[in-house]
């Protein structure tokens, strides 16, 4: 991905976030990240990227 | 409960019988080879299963007619098979409704329809829904002819003592206390099990989230024998629904608690009438419908920690409580009955060595676990205990909407035969097979001929060959050979060829296969199957 992909995904996404209730957010961030794991079809990278996200979240 | 005005067994479509006290009263006290407490499904197929050994039982229950409601109503191809070895399951085919398909709707759509595993290789459907009431019914029709079952009704049994080579059980009815020897002893006595509590065991494990109640209603619905789970529906926000078919037109409703709604409230019989009209309002039933029966339960995963204490053997729900919605509980007691009586046949007749009993708990409680894994993975979905699990949950359900492949964690997986793997009697695998059914794991179902592979095996051991050649040296043992064609359904399903072998328990479980079977290896995983020689 170059970097100005990753930028238009980036805009994507924090515009998506804005359109959708506060309270609804979670379940739309979830849903996406089953989406792209299915898309991925790589249950050991999804893991460990998400023991990667959650590290820093206290920083 | 059941409506004002009607009794416990004053039941919409089914007659409760009335069962006395014994009558004949000379030989209550005399010493008994088995003696089984409670007459509840479990204890009343244990007394057929060993009757069908040849080994006498008496069977003690409190109570003067079977349970009342319906409780457990969804029966497993592995049920049936056990009922069909047992020559009783002719009833149950007939009056049982089958099904294999589920489907699972979330906020009114449909998002996901599951087959159970199923084929023309198998002789039984993977599910019968019946309620409970028959099932009782059916066995105590086979109990009620068979000579070698001494059953007891309103004989309650209120101590247990060790003695040298048995217990000595207290039992009390109407009539008189008396004392009986029994030299084994199958506590059969359900969920508030006696025998567990005057032997001071206590279940150990885990609550779930969530409180159902179940209801029955009886009313002409037009709906296939599928089983309907509906996610968050319009009736009952943020809970879940499960619908199933039975027989005479009874419908099993069954829908979770809110959390803070009280559950005395919730069970009140104008509450449960209200929450059953939305529900049938939500999957479109308009016509008339009467209420049969209702309870409330919470999905508890608990077990002994051994199933066995001395000379007494826990069989079903005395042994383990597992959430209803697994459809284990009565199913799992069933395969407890048939596993430890034909152990305790062929150890009390001296066919095996007295360890083989030692199996018992390692083989049955390793299933109940692994029925507690998939159940708390369904009771996780159904009733998610936590904020993470709410939120994957429901971005589960809500991505199935567009995305079907996500609907599939809503499957409630209820029908993975289980596999004894940590049986100190089943053979290691062959590391020469590459695949078909390992050791330990339930014979599969395969066609022979004009019928099934299970009508081919015999009582005891069978021992499945496909070469007249290994069978010649063997014949001393006590087993029952099965020779197929090499080139077979049979053959294909089980990896084998013409020098391969299959040893099967007499429940049907694979003690040990070969790719290339020797006299030699047949007889020492028989040797093992029996827990060491006999002579
Ligand atoms: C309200 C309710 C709803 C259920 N719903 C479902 C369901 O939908 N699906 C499902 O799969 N399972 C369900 N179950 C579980 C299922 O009914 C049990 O798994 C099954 O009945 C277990 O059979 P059992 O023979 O081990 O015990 P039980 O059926 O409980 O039988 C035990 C017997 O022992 C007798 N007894 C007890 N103490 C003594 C004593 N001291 N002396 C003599 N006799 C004694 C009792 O009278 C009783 O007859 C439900 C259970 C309950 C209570």
């Amino acid at each position: 991905m170059t970097a100005a992909d990753l930028e238009t995904v980036y805009e994507a996404l924090a515009k998506q976030l804005d359109a959708i209730a506060q309270d609804k957010r979670d379940l739309f961030l979830a849903k996406l990240v089953l989406l792209l794991s299915h898309d991925l079809d790589d249950a050991s990278q999804v893991l460990s990227r998400i023991r990667e996200s959650a590290a820093n979240i206290d920083v | 409960m059941r409506p004002a005005g009607r009794s416990d067994t004053d039941s919409l479509y089914f007659d409760y019988p009335h069962f006395d006290p014994p009558a004949e009263r000379d030989a209550l006290s005399d010493p008994v080879p088995v003696a089984i407490v409670g007459a509840g499904p479990v204890g009343m197929t244990a007394a057929l299963a060993l009757a069908h050994e040849g080994v006498r039982s008496v069977l003690l229950d409190a109570k003067d007619t079977f349970n009342d409601g319906s409780r457990a109503i969804c029966i497993s191809r592995s049920s049936y098979q056990i009922l069909e070895r047992l020559g009783v399951l002719a009833p149950f085919l007939e009056k049982s409704l089958p099904w294999t398909t589920g489907r699972s709707f979330y906020r009114g759509q449909q998002i996901l329809e599951f087959e159970m595993p199923d084929g023309l290789s198998e002789k039984f459907r993977p599910m019968y829904n019946i309620e409970q009431q028959y099932i009782e019914q059916f066995l105590w029709q086979a109990i009620d002819r068979e000579p070698l079952i001494d059953a007891r009704w309103q004989s309650r049994v209120t101590g247990v003592e060790d003695t040298d080579d048995g217990v000595m059980l207290t039992v009390e009815d109407l009539l008189d206390r008396y004392h009986m020897k029994a030299d084994w002893l199958l506590a059969a006595d359900g969920a508030r099990s006696t025998i567990r509590g005057l032997r001071g065991l206590r279940l150990k494990g885990e609550n779930h989230e969530g409180r159902y109640v179940i209801a029955d209603v009886q009313m002409n619905h037009d709906y296939p024998t599928i089983r309907r789970a509906l996610f968050d529906p319009d009736c009952r926000r943020g809970g879940t629904v499960l619908v199933h078919r039975q027989p005479d037109n009874i419908w099993r409703i069954d829908y979770q608690l809110r959390d803070g709604e009280d559950a005395s409230d919730a069970i009140r019989e104008e509450a449960v009438r209200a929450s059953v009209a939305s529900v049938l309002d939500e999957i479109g039933h308009s016509g008339d419908w009467d209420l049969e029966w209702w309870s409330v339960y919470s999905a508890n995963t608990l077990a002994l920690d051994d199933y066995r204490d001395g000379r007494i053997f826990f069989i079903g729900d005395s042994a383990h409580i597992v959430p209803i919605f697994g459809v284990r509980g009565l199913n799992n007691g069933l395969a407890d009955a048939s596993n430890i009586a034909w152990k305790l046949a062929w150890v009390m007749q001296g066919r095996a060595n007295a360890a083989l009993l030692d199996s018992y708990t390692p083989e049955r409680r390793g299933a109940t676990l692994d029925v507690f894994a998939n159940a708390s993975k369904s009771a996780r979905f159904m009733a998610p205990p936590t904020a993470g699990w709410q939120l994957m949950r429901d971005a589960a359900l809500n991505l199935a909407l567009s995305h079907p492949f996500a609907g599939t964690l809503a499957n409630p997986r209820q029908m993975s035969p289980y596999t004894y793997a940590d049986s100190p009697v089943i053979a290691p695998d062959d590391p020469a097979f590459s695949h078909g059914p390992v050791p330990g794991a339930p014979l599969p179902g395969t066609r022979v001929g004009d019928g099934f592979l299970s009508d081919c095996l015999g009582d005891g051991f069978s021992l499945i060959t496909f070469d007249g050649a290994l069978e010649r040296h063997l014949d001393d043992l006590d087993l029952t050979i099965v020779s197929l064609p090499p080139a077979s359904d049979a053959a294909a399903r089980l990896a084998a060829t013409s020098s391969s072998a299959y040893l099967v328990c007499p429940d049907a479980h694979i003690a040990a296969r070969w790719a290339e079977a020797t006299p030699k290896a047949v007889r020492d995983a028989f040797t093992l199957a029996i827990a060491g020689d006999t002579t």
